[in-house]
C-alpha cells in the first residue's frame, strides 16, 4: 500500500482529477441539458413519451460501444469520453426530472396560476422547488454511474483512474488494479455525500427545524 | 344592493370540450358587494363557469365583462392578481412561511418588503391567528388554520372579488362552520364581492345573498335565497332544497296576520265585573282581552282575579292587568311562536299600528300550523276556531 502510494502517489493525484474532471464535465453537461428538457417535456406530455424512449435506448447501449463509437466521430481523448457519459447521464436526470414535474401536487399548480404568475414564475418558484428531491436523486444516481463508467474512459485515451486498472490487468498486477479501484469508489461515495448536502440546502424546508 | 354596480356579467357563455358541452347559455350577472354561491350536483359546470372569471378556462362562445371590460382585453396574468382564488385543500405553498404564502401575489405585484410585512401582520390578524404563525409553515398548521390563511391570502393584495371554489369541502363541520362565519364576517365588513363554488345547499343558503343553481350546464335559477325557497324553479330545485327546508321556508315567511283568529273575546274597560263573568261563561273561556271602546288593547283579566276581588261595584277597569305581551299583525310567526311555545303564553293578541285589537294567536292556532305543514291545508280548514275561546279553555287546563 506504502510502496504504491511511494511509486504512484503523485500519479495518483493526476489521475483522480483527471477521473473527477471527465465525469463533472459529463454530469454537469447531463444536468445543464436534461432538466430543462425534462421541464419542457411536462408542457408537452406527448412528446415526452418518444423523447423518453428514444433516451431510454441510448441508455442500452454497451458502454464501452458508446465510447467506441465516439471515436469516428471525436477522434480519441477526453471529448469523446464527455460526450458519450454526457449521453448516460441524461436518462436518469431526465426521467427523475420529468416524473418530479409532474408529481408536483396539481392544486398548487392551479393555486400559482390562479393567483397570477406567469408560466415561468410557476416551475421556477413552485414546481422547481416540489420537485427538487425527486430531481436531485436522479442527478445522484447518474453522478455514481457516470463515476464509474468512466473508468472505461481511459480505453479511449481519456485518462482518469481508469488507466492503474487496464494497466493492471495487462501487466497481471493486481496491486495497480486495486490501487485504481478504491479511489474510483471513495470518489462515488464521496461525490453521492457531497450531492445529498447540496439537496438538503436546496431543497426548500417545509417545517421550521429543518430550516 | 340594488343599485349597486355591476362587476362580473356572463352572456350566453358556454363551454364546451371536445364536443361535449359542458356549460351552455349561461347568462349572470353578478354585482359589486354580492356574495354569489354557484350551486349544483358534480358535472354540473358550477366550478367551470366558476374558472372562466378569472380566465383559467376560456369560454368557447359568448362574452364575459369585468368590470365594464371584455375579460379578453385583460391580460390573463394580470386579470388573476386582481382576483382572488381560493380553492379546495387550501393550495398553500408548503415550501413558503405562511408570511411568504399570505404576500405571494403582493410581491409578484413588486410592493416594497415593509409594505408586505404590514399587510401580512394585518391579515394574519383577520384570519384571527397568532402574529407568530407568520414564521411557520403550512404543514405545521391544522387544516382548519391553513384554510384561514388561504382565504385571507385571496385580500392580500386587496382585490374587490374572490373566487373560491368549495373551499370548505374537505373540512369537518365544526371547523367549516367558522370557516363559513370567518368568510361572511370579511365579506360584510370589507364589502367584497365573493364568488364561492358549492355543492352544500346549508352552506349556501347561510353564506349567500345570490344563488345560482347549475344543472347539466345550464343555469336552473338565478335568485336571491328567499326567492329561492319562496318559488323553487322545478322540482330538481326541490329536491335540492329539500322537503324540510321548503316547509320551514313557508313557516318562516307567514306572518301573524295569517294565522290569528278573528273577534277574540273581550271585555270593554268600563263593564261591570259580573258582565265579564258571563261573557266568559258566554264563551267557554278563563280570561278576556281588555279594551276601551274604541277597541284599542289594554290589557286582560282573568277568573281568578275576578275571584279574589269580587265586588259588586267595581269594573272591569279597577282591576284588568296591564302586563301583557302584544304582537302586530304584520310580524312574522317564526318569532311569536318561539314566544308561546317556549316562554309559556296561552295566547297573544294582535294589534294593529294603532294598537287597535284585531286578533289573537293561541296554541290552538299554532296547532294548526303544525298540521298544515304536516297532513296539509284541506282537512283542517275549520271555521269554528276562528273563535278563541275554546283554546283559551284548553290552555288554562294545562296552566
Amino acid at each position: 500500500m506504502i510502496g504504491f502510494l511511494n511509486s504512484h502517489g503523485s500519479e495518483l493525484i493526476i489521475k483522480t482529477w483527471e477521473q473527477i474532471y471527465i465525469a463533472g464535465f459529463s454530469i454537469l453537461l447531463g444536468v445543464i441539458v436534461a432538466v430543462p428538457l425534462g421541464v419542457l417535456l411536462t408542457r408537452f406530455p406527448k412528446t415526452a413519451k418518444y423523447v423518453m424512449s428514444i433516451t431510454s435506448m441510448l441508455q442500452t447501449i454497451p458502454s464501452l460501444a458508446l465510447l467506441a463509437l465516439m471515436i469516428p466521430i471525436f477522434g480519441i481523448g477526453k471529448l469523446p469520453s464527455i460526450v458519450a457519459l454526457f449521453i448516460y447521464s441524461l436518462l436518469p436526470i431526465l426521467r427523475n426530472t420529468y416524473i418530479g414535474m409532474a408529481k408536483v401536487n396539481r392544486n398548487l399548480v392551479d393555486a400559482a396560476k390562479g393567483m397570477g404568475m406567469t408560466t415561468m414564475q410557476s416551475i421556477l418558484k413552485v414546481e422547481i422547488p416540489m420537485a427538487m428531491p425527486i430531481i436531485m436523486s436522479g442527478v445522484r444516481l447518474s453522478t455514481i454511474y457516470v463515476i464509474s463508467w468512466s473508468t472505461l474512459a481511459s480505453y479511449i485515451g481519456a485518462g482518469g483512474l481508469g488507466d492503474f486498472i487496464f494497466n493492471g490487468l495487462n501487466l497481471y498486477n493486481p496491486s495497480l488494479i486495486i490501487g485504481g479501484t478504491i479511489p474510483v469508489t471513495i470518489l462515488a461515495i464521496l461525490a453521492d455525500y457531497l450531492l445529498g448536502k447540496l439537496e438538503k440546502r436546496i431543497t426548500p424546508a417545509t417545517k421550521r427545524s429543518e430550516a | 344592493m340594488a343599485t349597486a354596480k355591476e362587476i362580473v356579467s356572463f352572456k350566453d357563455v358556454a363551454k364546451i370540450y371536445r364536443g361535449r358541452a359542458a356549460v351552455t347559455d349561461v347568462n349572470i350577472t353578478i354585482k359589486e358587494g354580492e356574495f354569489v354561491c354557484f350551486i349544483g350536483t358534480s358535472g354540473s359546470g358550477k366550478t367551470t363557469t366558476m374558472r372562466m372569471i378569472n380566465r383559467m378556462l376560456e369560454p368557447t362562445k359568448g362574452t364575459i365583462i369585468f368590470k365594464g371590460k371584455n375579460i379578453k382585453k385583460y391580460d390573463p396574468v394580470k386579470l388573476r392578481r386582481t382576483i382572488g382564488y381560493v380553492i379546495q385543500n387550501n393550495g398553500l405553498m408548503p415550501h413558503m412561511t405562511i408570511k411568504d404564502n399570505i404576500t405571494l401575489v403582493p410581491k409578484l405585484l413588486k410592493w416594497s418588503q415593509e409594505k408586505m410585512d404590514q399587510k401580512a401582520r394585518e391579515l394574519i390578524k383577520l384570519a384571527e391567528l397568532p402574529e407568530n404563525y407568520l414564521d411557520m409553515f403550512p404543514a405545521e398548521l391544522s387544516g382548519g388554520q391553513q384554510q384561514r390563511i388561504g382565504v385571507v391570502r385571496a385580500l392580500a393584495a386587496d382585490q374587490d372579488i374572490i373566487l373560491m371554489d368549495e373551499p370548505f369541502g374537505a373540512l369537518d363541520p365544526i371547523t367549516r362552520d367558522n370557516l363559513q362565519d370567518l368568510v361572511k364576517h370579511l365579506q360584510e365588513t370589507l364589502g367584497k364581492t365573493i364568488v364561492f363554488v358549492t355543492h352544500d345547499m346549508d352552506e349556501a343558503l347561510k353564506l349567500a345573498t345570490h344563488i345560482v343553481i347549475l344543472d347539466g350546464g345550464k343555469v336552473i335559477q338565478d335568485d336571491t335565497p328567499d326567492n329561492i325557497l319562496q318559488h323553487p324553479a322545478n322540482n330538481f330545485v326541490k329536491n335540492l332544497l329539500g322537503e324540510e327546508r321548503l316547509l320551514q321556508a313557508q313557516q318562516d315567511t307567514l306572518s301573524v296576520g295569517d294565522i290569528m283568529s278573528k273577534n277574540p273575546a273581550h271585555i270593554t274597560l268600563g263593564k261591570s265585573l259580573s258582565e265579564a263573568i258571563w261573557e266568559m261563561s258566554r264563551h267557554h273561556v278563563d280570561s278576556l282581552l281588555v279594551t276601551d271602546d274604541s277597541k284599542k288593547l289594554k290589557g286582560y283579566i282573568d277568573l281568578e282575579t275576578i275571584n279574589d276581588h269580587y265586588a259588586k261595584d267595581l269594573s272591569v277597569s279597577d282591576i284588568y292587568a296591564n302586563n301583557l305581551i302584544k304582537v302586530r299583525a304584520n310580524s312574522y310567526l317564526r318569532d311569536t311562536s318561539e314566544r308561546i311555545l317556549k316562554q309559556g303564553y296561552k295566547y297573544v293578541p294582535v294589534v294593529d299600528s294603532d294598537n287597535t285589537l284585531i286578533g289573537i294567536v293561541t296554541r290552538a292556532s299554532l296547532v294548526n300550523v303544525v298540521f298544515d305543514a304536516i297532513w296539509g291545508k284541506d282537512e283542517l280548514e275549520n271555521p269554528e276556531d276562528a273563535n278563541l275561546p275554546a283554546s283559551i279553555t284548553e290552555g288554562s287546563e294545562k296552566a
